[in-house]
């Protein structure tokens, strides 16, 4: 009976849904959680894994040295190679291309690489606006690389002492 | 016939100072709805078309204008056109006799809650034409579930009325407010608190928003009544939802928070203190509060079951408005004071 008279009560003073507004009441003046992209952007870890890139020494000769254990790796296929002798007798790609469209961002080409050439960086942000732009040349990962060259040299830096 | 053509025409002019404003408000409403829910999901809401995202609900309507009126194949076309502005026009006629102070009404008509009745009801016609024109089972569905919820709603909507107007011995809506004169504890909340209660949450299903917005039901039923509808003619359906919602939270402003009469009433000094401040003020204050509790539901609430819907309406409001009617009339034949004295 008393159990009665409070459930119908409770009911009638519309108590459970005056505590659920003050919730929503409550989150209303509450501080705001949302990230507005283009201008904010939330932290990345230095093992992030986006676009890869082509790596150079300081001297500025490219590091890569056609051995193809990245080709060889690669889950997806997503790489492909081709090499030459240059004149000055040492083995270099002619051909290098990733397709991103294939690419698993799995990272186990930069695993491979003895000589740490290929690298994924950062950058997560891209787009292509033509068919068949997904393809990255040799040439366009080696710009990529010489353009953020300073931030994957200290992202490998921060990461090494894991390795 | 020269004084004809003149009074008709400043009739239009009065009709036009309504709704105009109106339509804009509307817009705003939609952005205020997405500002507010989005806070209390402790987000930004929209914040990109012009400074803070105040241009969003003209970004909005020239979508809507802008984007393909689509006519489904076997739909009834004369109805399926017509249904949208059978949704319109009710909500939009219904403001002739609000009054907005004592004398700003566009017809001070004795039978005015009588004529919002009547007019507020006919709103369901656009629903059921909308849903049997579209020539779709969802939109016949989300009709039907509709139509039975508004005329439910209806009746509980109606015992409330009937308590305001035992209160007030009057239908005409200004005489209603000025026998509520003399103070915020002299407004008809107070004395009909639970019709008041009934009146409101019958308010929110009569104009199907959350958590009554079963004729719309995303889930089971897509849309509702408009899955069919598509740019300007669905944006005619969203402006009757929302101008009728305006609707409703200015007549519980009337009906139970004293309408334009100021809520300093009574009190020393602050009575003087405020006296500069219009009616007008106070009605839009008053109103402003229920359209907030309108977004503040949305932004709390589940969507009810169908079958629990139906309960509340006949088995819960119907009978406490009937029960609380009887204490009315003992506390008025009392002369029960200060309200009834």
């Amino acid at each position: 009976m008393l159990k009665h008279l409070k459930h119908w009560l409770k009911s009638f003073s519309l108590w459970e849904l005056l505590k659920g507004m003050s919730v929503t009441l409550r989150y209303f003046f509450a501080p705001k959680v949302t990230i507005q992209y283009p201008e904010q952007k939330t932290p990345k870890s230095p093992r992030f894994r986006g676009l890869h890139a082509l790596r150079r020494y300081e001297n500025g000769e490219e590091r890569c040295i056609a051995c193809k254990l990245c080709e060889a790796v690669c889950p997806a296929l997503a790489i492909t190679i081709d090499s030459e002798e240059r004149e000055d007798g040492t083995r270099r790609t002619t051909r290098y291309d990733i397709d991103l469209f294939k690419c698993v961002y799995c990272g186990l080409c930069e695993e491979a690489c003895p000589v740490d050439s290929i690298v994924l960086t950062r950058i997560d942000d891209f787009f292509m606006d033509k068919r068949g732009d997904q393809v990255i040349t040799k040439q366009e990962l080696l710009t990529l690389g010489d353009k953020y060259e300073t931030q994957i040299a200290s992202d490998r830096a921060e990461d090494a002492k894991y390795r | 016939m020269h004084e004809m053509i003149l009074t008709t025409l400043w009739t239009v002019v009065k009709i036009l100072c309504v709704v105009l404003p109106l339509f804009g408000a509307v817009a705003y409403l939609t952005f205020a709805e997405r500002k507010i829910i989005a806070y209390m999901q402790a987000r930004l809401g929209p914040n990109r078309v012009g400074p803070k995202g105040w241009l969003q609900p003209i970004a909005d309507v020239m979508k809507m204008f802008f984007k393909e009126v689509i006519i489904p194949t076997n739909a009834n076309r004369y109805l399926f056109l017509l249904a949208p502005i059978f949704a319109l026009a009710p909500a939009l006629a219904a403001w002739a006799v609000i009054p907005f102070s004592a004398t700003m009404v566009i017809a001070n008509i004795n039978a005015g809650v009588l004529y919002v009745l009547t007019i507020t009801s006919l709103g369901v016609y656009g629903i059921i034409i909308a849903g049997w024109a579209s020539n779709s089972k969802y939109a016949f569905l989300g009709a039907l579930r509709s139509s039975a919820q508004i005329i439910s709603y209806e009746i509980a909507m109606g015992f409330a009325l009937v308590g305001v107007l035992m209160a007030a011995g009057s239908l005409n809506l200004n005489q209603i407010i000025t026998a509520q004169q003399g103070g915020i504890i002299h407004w008809y909340w107070l004395p009909l608190f639970p019709l008041f209660i009934v009146h409101w949450i019958s308010a929110v299903a009569e104009t199907n928003r959350s958590p009554f917005d079963l004729a719309e039901g995303e889930s089971e039923i897509v849309a509702g009544f408009h899955v069919e509808y598509a740019g300007i003619s669905f944006g005619l359906f969203f402006l009757a939802e929302y101008a009728n919602m305006i609707l409703m939270a200015f007549l519980a402003a009337i009906f139970y928070l004293g309408g334009w009469l100021s809520p300093f009433q009574g009190i020393p000094v602050l009575e003087e203190f405020f006296a500069f401040v219009p009616g007008i003020v106070w009605l839009f204050i008053k109103a402003g509060f229920f359209i907030f509790l309108y977004l503040w539901f949305r932004a709390t609430f589940p969507r009810y079951r169908y079958d629990q819907l139906m309960r509340l309406g006949w088995k819960v409001f119907i009978p406490v408005t009937i029960v609380w009617l009887v204490v009315l009339a003992v506390a008025i034949k009392l002369d029960l004071g200060p309200w009834f004295a």
